[in-house]
């Protein structure tokens, strides 16, 4: 908790989602809400045994416009950037030069794309062989890496990319470490915009599902979804994820910057808890009780929904369960696990359920259950709170709060 | 829009430790720092064979063997635990967040091949059998995800909450130390830790990086390479070490009756919007970035006494701060003090904005600026004070670091010796 003498609300006015479902804040209300009952988007033969969520078809001259910005990008920091120019468009910022210079970026990434033609000839060669490595490597590398594809691959590049083409000058940070990254990435932009360090904020991050070098190190964690396909709560004997690909931005607001200037709020950012749990075997039910009263003052009487970045990888997701039954103890919850309709998206899940809360939110709705079972009961009340939980495939347990503003939500701004 | 700020707490800084080629710990760092010597050696952890930079500023000196993710924790590690013994406060229960600027973290060749060596049929594989029969080697994941070293490290100390890793490039290492200070500001904690730790030099990270013509290849002798501002600079050397520092408000550390060794009087920040490697040309991003340092501290120009210069040894990178300090000291930058501890240490990287923030620091509790060595032959387009060959005894109050990275990243700290 902030000592801060400042104690201000924060406003999401701005979402940008590019993912397996398609384009924007409508294009993924439609999908999630469709009444014939949602359906992910799967490519379950390029990376057999393992599906992905691939991403939509989108032309990139939209928010990229310069083929030159484009080439100098890999489909990660494409992802990233053109969903950051939308989520700046949402919120009336993009192309406001003395916003934008004023607009502070959080990104949370992992690495850029490797050349896997490239890792493939020379792994094979140095397997084949005796000799050693070195000079090959040397001789090599030095010949076949494109140079300018190390600027694809920094993870500080996609920020600078969105910089270029997008113009934030504010400031630029990029977080690291996996899920966590993108959990404390919405975390520290709110934190500055509650004690009143900053007026507004770009959050956010991207991931593409196709990428041979990620799906290596994640295999050998045994993290990936084996086929078929199941959706997340079903996957406890068959544990882990599918990637997606996504794009997930918010705008986060200083609520009287946003009045001055005219613009909406879609909702609040209550407040961004992360945490990092040792995960001893045997503590997951006293963690989830743990986690469950840290969030309990934060919580307004009523239903809660959920959305979950549950991703199926254990043991983090039968940890989350034992939150999940905490919270439920005490109200009604309606419980969603995004993964089911877009994959995992490491970095850019926590900001993309952050995006998904506030898009329904917005709506004054709430998503229908993307599986059956026990998990995901229908909203049989009004969702006016939601809850975002992200649980890391390997570390880091992080919640934030998410919530309508009232019609009357001038008067929250102080 | 203005908005009534806050009056924000002073942070200070409590504890620091330091690695770099030169050694390990504040105390051999600075003798040689001070001495005008190189750390940046020929390098022998791997074949530089048919490699058109081979010297740099690695760490090969402790005692066994590290790949670059053991490294970089490694010297976080070391780093971390000298500024927290000096701090006074627990090494095993910290109280306060990490925050931690590292290197992207990769497999390194010899993990790849695993995998290649593995199939069927080694030397025909593809991807897809690379990936099935990787299933099952935890060892080549934990160690390899970004979030490995931040919890290692958050374990080893025992630090509170969600570590944050961070990268802005060859800035990180001032980020994390503005992150930690916006974070006690706010009044999360009363003690932060921010470290910046690089052990990442490989033969794929020299020869990328080369490939950008980033490094110099005046490999002989290789303690002559790095040359700030000098006429003839042709790139960086790259070198690894880390730097840590214990930083808390300052009733924090008056109460509880810590050494004050100096404080984090203002930190200033601007993203440049021009290219992925160079900045604008205007200099605007970095202007921006000093300006807003000044008058986050509430000081003047007139105020600084000296600055620790990005000064990576690239012809762009020393023109551009020479433009930016220019534009904003005016007059005064011909007389105001500016040395680049790279032209001995080299450039550290992902380490650097925290090495330096710690030799910065040093200056003002010194009262000596360590000099920039190999300033042999000026540029005439350069004329600034850089503090030629010789550390030189100075009566400092306010000193200045940049840090400058790719991604049009400009950080800039002002460092103030402790309070009256």
């Amino acid at each position: 908790m902030s000592r801060s003498p400042l104690h201000r609300d924060v406003w999401i006015t701005g979402i940008g989602l590019l993912s397996s479902l398609g384009e924007g804040p409508d294009a993924h209300w439609q999908r999630l809400t469709d009444p014939a009952g949602p359906k992910p988007t799967l490519d379950e033969t390029s990376f057999a045994p393992h599906p992905i969520h691939p991403l939509c078809a989108v032309n990139f001259d939209l928010q990229i416009p310069k083929k030159g910005d484009q080439r100098q990008m890999e489909p990660w920091q494409r992802i990233g950037t053109y969903t950051a120019g939308l989520a700046l468009s949402n919120a009336g910022v993009a192309q406001q030069a003395e916003l934008l210079d004023r607009t502070h970026m959080i990104v949370a990434a992992g690495g850029g794309e490797r050349d896997i033609a490239v890792d493939t000839a020379l792994a094979n060669e140095l397997a084949a062989s005796n000799e050693p490595a070195g000079p090959f490597l040397n001789k090599r590398l030095a010949a076949d890496l494109r140079p300018t594809l190390f600027l694809a691959q920094l993870s500080n590049l996609l920020a600078g990319s969105i910089s270029i083409v997008h113009g934030v000058r504010g400031s630029s940070r990029t977080f690291m470490g996996e899920e966590s990254a993108g959990a404390d990435a919405v975390r520290v932009a709110g934190a500055r915009l509650q004690a009143g360090q900053i007026d507004l904020a770009l959050v956010g991050g991207s991931a593409s599902a196709p990428r041979p070098e990620m799906m290596l190190l994640l295999s050998a964690g045994d993290v990936l979804l084996t086929g078929p396909y199941r959706p997340v709560w079903q996957r406890k004997e068959h544990p882990g994820f599918a990637l997606g690909s996504m794009g997930a931005f918010v705008v986060l607001e200083d609520p009287a910057h946003a009045q001055a200037r005219g613009a909406r709020g879609l909702a609040r950012l209550v407040t961004t808890i992360s945490t990092m749990s040792r995960r001893v075997p045997g503590t997951e039910q006293a963690e989830g009780e743990r986690l469950a009263a840290e969030l309990a003052p934060y919580l307004a009487p009523g239903p809660l929904g959920v959305l979950s970045g549950a991703s199926g990888a254990e043991p983090a997701t039968s940890a989350e369960r034992h939150l999940l039954a905490a919270i439920g103890r005490d109200r009604k919850t309606f419980v969603r696990a995004t993964g089911t309709m877009l994959g995992h998206s490491i970095e850019a899940q926590f900001p993309a359920n952050v995006a998904l809360a506030a898009l329904a939110l917005s709506q004054g709705g709430f998503y229908p259950p993307f599986e059956p079972g026990p998990m995901e009961a229908p909203a049989t009340e009004p969702v006016r709170q939601i809850l975002v939980t992200g649980f890391g495939q390997r570390r880091g347990e992080a919640m934030a709060l998410v919530t309508a503003i009232d019609n009357s939500g001038a008067a929250n701004a102080n | 829009m203005p908005i009534d700020r806050p009056t924000w707490p002073i942070i200070v800084v409590t504890g620091m430790g330091v690695v770099t080629s030169l050694g390990t710990g504040k105390q051999d760092n600075w003798r040689r720092l001070i001495a005008g010597e190189s750390g940046i050696h020929h390098i022998n952890r791997f074949s530089t064979e048919g490699l058109r930079t081979t010297i740099a500023g690695t760490v090969d000196y402790l005692p066994g063997h590290y790949n670059s993710v053991a490294l970089t924790e490694e010297l976080g590690r070391l780093a971390a635990q000298e500024a927290i013994e000096q701090a006074g406060v627990s090494s095993t229960a910290f109280p306060g967040p990490l925050f931690l600027a590292v290197p992207p973290t990769e497999y390194d060749w010899a993990t790849r091949v695993l995998s290649a060596r593995r199939v069927a049929n080694p030397g025909h594989g593809d991807y897809a059998q690379f990936i099935a029969v990787a299933a099952g080697h935890r060892e080549e994941y934990e160690p390899f995800l970004f979030g490995a070293f931040a919890q290692n490290l958050a374990e080893r100390f025992g630090t509170r909450g969600s570590p944050i890793s961070l990268s802005t490039a060859c800035a990180s290492g001032g980020t994390a130390i503005q992150l930690a200070t916006e974070a006690l500001q706010r009044g999360e904690a009363d003690m932060a830790l921010a470290i910046g730790s690089d052990g990442s030099i490989t033969e794929e990270a020299l020869i990328r990086f080369s490939l950008l013509s980033a490094l110099t290849t005046r490999n002989d002798p290789p303690e002559a390479a790095s040359r700030p501002f000098a006429k003839g600079r042709d790139g960086f050397v790259m070198a690894e070490g880390a730097g840590a520092l214990v930083l808390e408000t300052l009733d924090h550390a008056r109460a509880r009756g810590a050494n004050i060794l100096g404080v984090i009087s203002g930190c200033g920040e601007k993203a440049d919007t021009f290219h992925r490697t160079r900045s604008n040309p205007d200099g605007s991003a970095i202007i921006a970035a000093i300006k807003a340092a000044i008058t986050d501290a509430r000081l003047t120009t007139d105020d600084i006494d000296y600055i620790n210069a990005h000064g990576t040894s690239t012809p762009e990178n020393d023109k551009m701060e020479c433009l930016g300090v220019t534009a904003v000291f005016g007059e005064r930058a011909g007389s105001l003090p500016i040395s680049s501890n790279k032209s001995m240490i080299g450039h550290t990287l992902s380490a650097a904005g925290a090495v330096e923030a710690v030799f910065t620091l040093l200056t003002l509790q010194n009262q000596i600026m360590p000099p920039t060595i190999n300033y042999t032959e000026p540029d005439p387009a350069i004329p600034l004070d850089v503090v030629p060959n010789v550390a030189r005894p100075a009566r400092l109050r306010h000193a200045m670091s940049n840090s400058f990275g790719f991604g049009g990243q400009n950080v800039c700290l002002l460092l103030s010796a402790e309070p009256a």
